[in-house]
């Protein structure tokens, strides 16, 4: 039985389908059986960062309204074999997904796949909600700055209430990943610091994705940052993430705090 | 001539709950209103003097005959003083206001009502928990207070082993302690206990108020910031004081 990821935030624009195609994309080079779903109905981007955009027959939708078949509507990645991606419909909107509908979807992909990972649109209505909940682990992903912090936390709260798992009264396993951190910024105290970020939050890390022009040029490319640059500073940083959630208990780095090291050297030999 | 505003003291903002009674009416109004009348000529005076709210949820109903059944209930001495589970669009600002939140308490007695057998009697009017002088109920959490939650506790003391965040909010009727950084709001004492404190670990609050009487981010001293406080009050005075 597969593990199903909800990816989520509440503020848009953090880097929700970024995280999640990375991810999907890490997960399925180390072998494991992956399918993203797109959730978010009516403002679909996950096939457009997945290089998926002209492959699209059936989508979400049409599984759930009985139009197509869920084999149907499952998209297989071209440069991984493993890797599906199931896309979202982009001309209806989020009523069309069924609570029943969506339950019934994913108890499917759950016999089929390792990883199920949920891509949530942004907010917290319906679309959202239906997104996390069936998930089995929550990666909560929150940039370093206030309001962005303030809605992951809203979310944070929601997971532990509207979730299937949490009406049984188990505990969702919710990480947080902390993307577009910029380590000059943050020294200059531009930005909210880890430290900060985790202690309002006070969720465990899964890991620190730095900003990274890598990241655009890799989604203008229509390809997830893992498989196109996989040398990258964020793209490592996916991989550290994705080992993260199989259970390895990796040392989180702070972007920013090695260089800041050689920085110093460097400045004293010029002094 | 000129108007000097002077602030000498701020008005006094409290929440307090009172029992109501909410009546459910249905349509046709008039078989309704019939039924009521029916039942105020057994027992006159049931409603009078009594606070009564009008609870419409998911009647199909609109702002002209919702007026006119208040006014209705107007002549038969029935004054509604909210309106529960109605659209804004039924509401006008010439009708009682809107009430939410509202919580099921132990039935109101019909009166005047067929004898009912003893067996028949409803379990819901389990009398309220006796309230010994020395002991305050009180609840513990121990999970984050998220943004957009809230505890409410009127009975007593919240104690909350982890922080606030801000956008959430801790209302209780005694004090509240917080074990973690209090950043959102807590109002403690606000059945109108002024003896009530408030202690967090750190003081990073959007409001705290005591009684009724607050205090805003804007209006703490700055270097209590990020310190272990307590808050309590002093007459009319918000006092904040270091811990430790």
């Amino acid at each position: 039985m597969g593990k199903v990821i909800v990816v989520t935030s509440g503020k848009g624009g953090v880097g929700k389908t970024t995280s999640t195609a990375a991810l999907g994309a890490a997960l399925a080079q180390n072998g494991d059986k992956v399918v993203v779903v797109d959730f978010d109905v009516g403002l679909r981007n996950l096939d457009l960062v997945m290089g998926a955009e002209r492959r699209v027959v059936y989508d979400l939708v049409n599984v759930i309204q009985g139009e197509a078949k869920l084999t149907q509507a499952l998209i297989r990645d071209k440069r991984v074999e493993t890797l599906y991606l199931l896309p979202a419909s982009q001309t209806r909107d989020k009523d069309n997904l069924t609570p029943e509908g969506v339950e019934k979807v994913i108890a499917a992909l759950k016999t089929a796949f390792d990883w199920v990972i949920c891509d949530s649109p942004a907010g917290i209505e319906s679309g959202a909600t239906l997104a996390m909940r069936h998930a089995d682990i929550a990666i909560v992903v929150t940039n370093p700055e206030v309001s962005s912090v303030r809605d992951s936390d809203r979310i944070i709260g929601l997971l532990d209430s509207k979730t299937v798992k949490a009406e049984k009264g188990e505990r969702m396993d919710k990480h947080l990943l902390l993307t577009r951190y910029e380590p000059a910024r943050a020294e200059r105290g531009d930005m909210l610091k880890v430290d900060d970020v985790l202690e309002i939050l006070s969720i465990p890390l899964l890991g620190i994705v730095p900003e990274s022009m890598d990241v655009l040029r890799a989604s203008n490319l229509g390809s997830p940052v893992t498989l196109a640059d996989g040398a990258s500073a964020p793209a490592r940083a996916y991989f550290e993430a994705a080992r993260r959630l199989k259970g390895d208990a990796l040392p989180i780095t702070v972007p920013g705090e090695k260089r800041g090291f050689f920085g110093k050297i460097f400045g004293r030999k010029a002094a | 001539m000129t108007n000097v505003l002077t602030q000498p003291r701020p008005i006094r903002l409290k929440g307090r709950s009172f029992l109501a009674l909410a009546l459910t009416p249905e349509l046709p109004f008039e078989d309704w209103l019939a039924r009521l009348d029916d039942l105020a000529a057994r027992s006159a005076g049931f409603f009078l003097r009594r606070p009564v709210v009008l609870d419409v949820d998911g009647l199909d109903t609109n702002r002209a005959e919702l007026r006119e059944l208040i006014g209705e209930l107007g002549k038969r001495n029935v004054r509604i003083m909210g309106i529960e589970g109605a659209r804004p669009s039924m509401l006008g600002s010439d009708m009682p206001p809107a009430m939410t939140d509202g919580r099921p308490a132990s039935d109101f007695e019909e009166p005047g009502g067929e004898e009912a057998d003893e067996t028949d009697a409803p379990l819901s009017a389990a009398p309220a928990q006796p309230l010994s002088g020395s002991v305050v109920p009180s609840i513990v959490v121990t999970e984050p207070v998220r943004s957009g939650q809230s505890i409410f506790f009127p009975e007593g003391d919240v104690t909350i082993v982890g922080s606030v965040a801000s956008g959430a909010e801790v209302v209780a009727g005694g004090s509240i302690h917080v074990y973690g950084t209090l950043r959102g709001r807590a109002m403690a004492g606000t059945r109108g206990d002024g003896a009530a404190r408030i202690f967090c670990s750190k003081l990073e609050a959007e409001l705290i108020a005591i009684d009724g009487f607050y205090k805003t981010a804007e209006d703490m001293e700055p270097d209590l910031r990020g310190r272990a406080v307590q808050i309590w009050l002093d007459g009319e005075k918000v006092n904040t004081g270091i811990l430790g």
